[in-house]
């Protein structure tokens, strides 16, 4: 595989462009299959509404729950003029040169919001798919949840079977108000030579609850992110999850940030990092800037080959006193003393290093639904026997 | 179905253990005494396979198959479990994955929810595997994985260690339930607690690198706890039934 580095100029921009499809049955089996891995799922089974973009063209958006809206950004935009006092508020568009280029020519994404008091019943999921070979896919997107709702969502981002080449930017704009809670999901099934630039941020305000859950498993090229969220309402509560493999040639760069602006927040930081061949740097940073702020971070990264790195870098940053803050972190190979634990009730030394890998990728972390647990667990295991 | 033959251990180029002979008959539940630090642990460790405990001389014999070179799980799946003392915890591994992945080793049906019912361990099955733990946990999630496994051989360390008197006689019942007539026990302990409750036929005393004495199990812990291990060293010396005449003796006075 190859490390070559990758830059903006290295895909194309321009592709043609996918129709519509009101009917979800459509959709190819093949494409079917490579969403359903990352929980998206064309039968919309226990779903609230469905987003799917293939490469630059929105070719489902709708809504199954009344009070839920899931729409093509750029229809939103026109739709609501409202829209510009959320658009580039919470990620600053002049923060690196992704983020100055999805300014300039993002090509779609989604909008979903929750009305005032609305409670989604199950997920709604969305589907960022890159099909066309070289392509530079670039959305934004902005999720709503109006005070005193609950959004929970599943993003899944994946490439069609045959792209081997590509690039991803994604901008996502959260704000979740008074007393709401957005729980979002996001998978990434990615392929050797595609570089991936996701920039996030989540305004949290009074009571509301921001639950970030990312799951990274498959190769990649070099994946870069530092999602955020700001508690800037008392009481505001932020958590962030993540699972990450690297394999051979991947370079993932992946941090979690909170910012606890206000007195009484809470923010929890959980990652798990494993190597079998590629590099990993995992982030956290707690910023506590109030009082009666309680914070943890946590990151256990386990090596599984000889020459790779996990590099983890949790940091702290208190201001003023009262602030409960902590962090551990851990990086190692498997305990010799749990392969063989596990070896005298039967297990041979491949399968019980197995069984440990799979058990320290522990996806109940992430609280999803059974189903797309399920998915996940599946992707755990396979993933793992294509890196053994 | 277990024969050691002049046993030499070494760990980390320390001996352990030098010239150990025991036998343990089908059927047979034999309890093994000694001081911490004696060597028995690290006795069932070298019997299971541990590959720091290093066999520098003599034979480790299972229904008469040389079991020397076989690695940790070879001789798991030829019938020898083990009860750790302190068993390490594996985070993320579920206890209720760990029972299913035991029950294959043994590959027969196991009613995992009955056993776990019993032990008091069904709202243990989706934790972490002896994350947290406390002493009895740690022994009953043991034995649930020891009981869906069904090893011919079990070797169980200081299984009442850290166990409270409740759930020793719990612990007890399930091990004399474990023991169906077929199979064969090794119980180390250095306290005797669990004497009470087990329905051990042999006993013996590991000291100074060595099996000191074999006997009846009661008639040992007699001994030791009237002599102290200090004075079981020169017990050999006596006669069961005479110990357990001074013993009477001393009760009448």
């Amino acid at each position: 595989m190859s490390n070559k580095k990758l830059g903006i100029n290295d895909f194309v921009r321009d592709t043609e462009e996918h129709p519509y499809e009101k009917d979800l049955s459509k959709i190819s089996p093949v494409d079917k299959k490579s969403m359903i891995e990352t929980g998206v799922d064309v039968s919309e089974k226990g779903r609230a509404g469905t987003f799917i973009q293939l490469d630059h063209s929105v070719v489902h958006a709708a809504s199954l729950q009344k009070g839920l809206e899931v729409m093509n950004i750029s229809d939103a935009l026109k739709k609501y003029d409202w829209l510009k006092d959320y658009w580039w508020k919470a990620v600053a568009k002049d923060s690196d040169e992704f983020t100055v280029l999805a300014d300039k020519e993002s090509r779609n994404g989604y909008f979903i919001r929750a009305l005032p008091g609305i409670k989604a019943s199950y997920p709604i999921q969305s589907c960022l798919f890159l099909k066309k070979q070289d392509l530079l896919q670039n959305v934004h997107n902005l999720i709503i949840a109006e005070e005193g709702s609950e959004l929970n969502i599943i993003t899944g981002c994946t490439t069609a079977s045959y792209v081997k080449k590509g690039a991803h930017i994604g901008i996502s704009e959260f704000f979740i108000k008074k007393n709401a809670t957005v729980k979002f999901t996001m998978i990434h099934n990615w392929a050797e030579e595609v570089m991936v630039r996701p920039r996030s941020k989540a305004i949290v305000e009074e009571g509301g609850t921001f639950l970030s859950n990312y799951v990274c498993l498959k190769p990649v090229h070099s994946l870069q992110m530092y999602p955020t969220a700001v508690l800037v309402g008392e009481g505001a509560v932020a958590r962030f999850n993540s699972i990450l493999y690297a394999h051979s040639g991947s370079h993932i760069d992946v941090g979690s940030r909170v910012i606890l602006s206000k007195p009484n927040t809470k923010a929890e930081i959980i990652a798990r990092a494993v190597t079998s061949g590629g590099t990993i740097v995992s982030r956290g940073h707690l910023k506590g800037e109030a009082p009666f702020i309680k914070a943890h971070l946590e990151c256990r990264g386990l090596i599984l080959s000889s020459d790779r790195v996990i590099l983890a870098i949790p940091e702290l940053e208190g201001k003023g006193k009262d602030l409960e803050m902590s962090h551990e972190a851990a990086v190692g190979k498997i305990a010799k003393e749990e392969i063989e634990y596990l070896m005298t009730r039967g297990l041979s030394s491949e399968e019980a290093q197995a069984v440990i890998v799979r058990g320290f990728m522990d996806t109940t972390i992430l609280g999803l639904p059974q189903e797309l647990q399920k998915n996940i667990d599946d992707l755990v295991k396979s993933c793992q026997e294509e890196a053994m | 179905m277990l024969s050691i033959e002049n046993l030499h251990i070494e760990v980390s180029g320390k001996k352990i253990l030098n010239g150990v002979n025991l036998n343990i008959r089908k059927g047979e539940m034999s309890v093994m005494f000694g001081q911490n630090g004696s060597g028995k642990t690290s006795l069932v460790m070298a019997i299971m396979g541990f590959p720091e405990y290093r066999i520098t001389e003599g034979k480790i014999i299972l229904n008469g198959k040389v079991i020397n070179d076989l690695s940790i799980d070879e001789r798991a799946r030829l019938g020898i479990g083990i009860l750790f003392q302190r068993p390490p915890t594996v985070r993320g591994v579920k206890m209720r994955q760990m029972v299913e992945l035991a029950s294959k080793t043994s590959q027969r049906k196991f009613d995992m929810g009955k056993m776990a019912e019993k032990l008091n361990m069904k709202e243990f099955l989706d934790r972490d595997l002896n994350l947290g733990f406390s002493g009895g946990e740690m022994k009953r999630s043991e034995l649930l994985q020891l009981a869906a496994q069904s090893p011919e051989l079990l070797l169980l360390d200081e299984p009442e260690s850290g166990v409270d008197l409740e759930n020793i006689a719990l612990i007890g019942d399930v091990i004399n339930k474990l023991l169906s007539k077929e199979k064969s026990a090794l119980i180390i302990t250095h306290t005797g607690h669990i004497l009470d409750y087990v329905n051990a036929g042999k006993g013996c005393v590991l000291e100074n690198k060595k099996i000191q004495c074999v006997g009846s199990p009661h008639d040992i812990l007699m001994r030791i706890r009237k002599y102290g291990y200090k004075g079981c060293l020169s017990c050999h010396r006596k006669e069961p039934e005479k110990v357990r005449e001074e013993s009477n003796k001393k009760n009448v006075k």
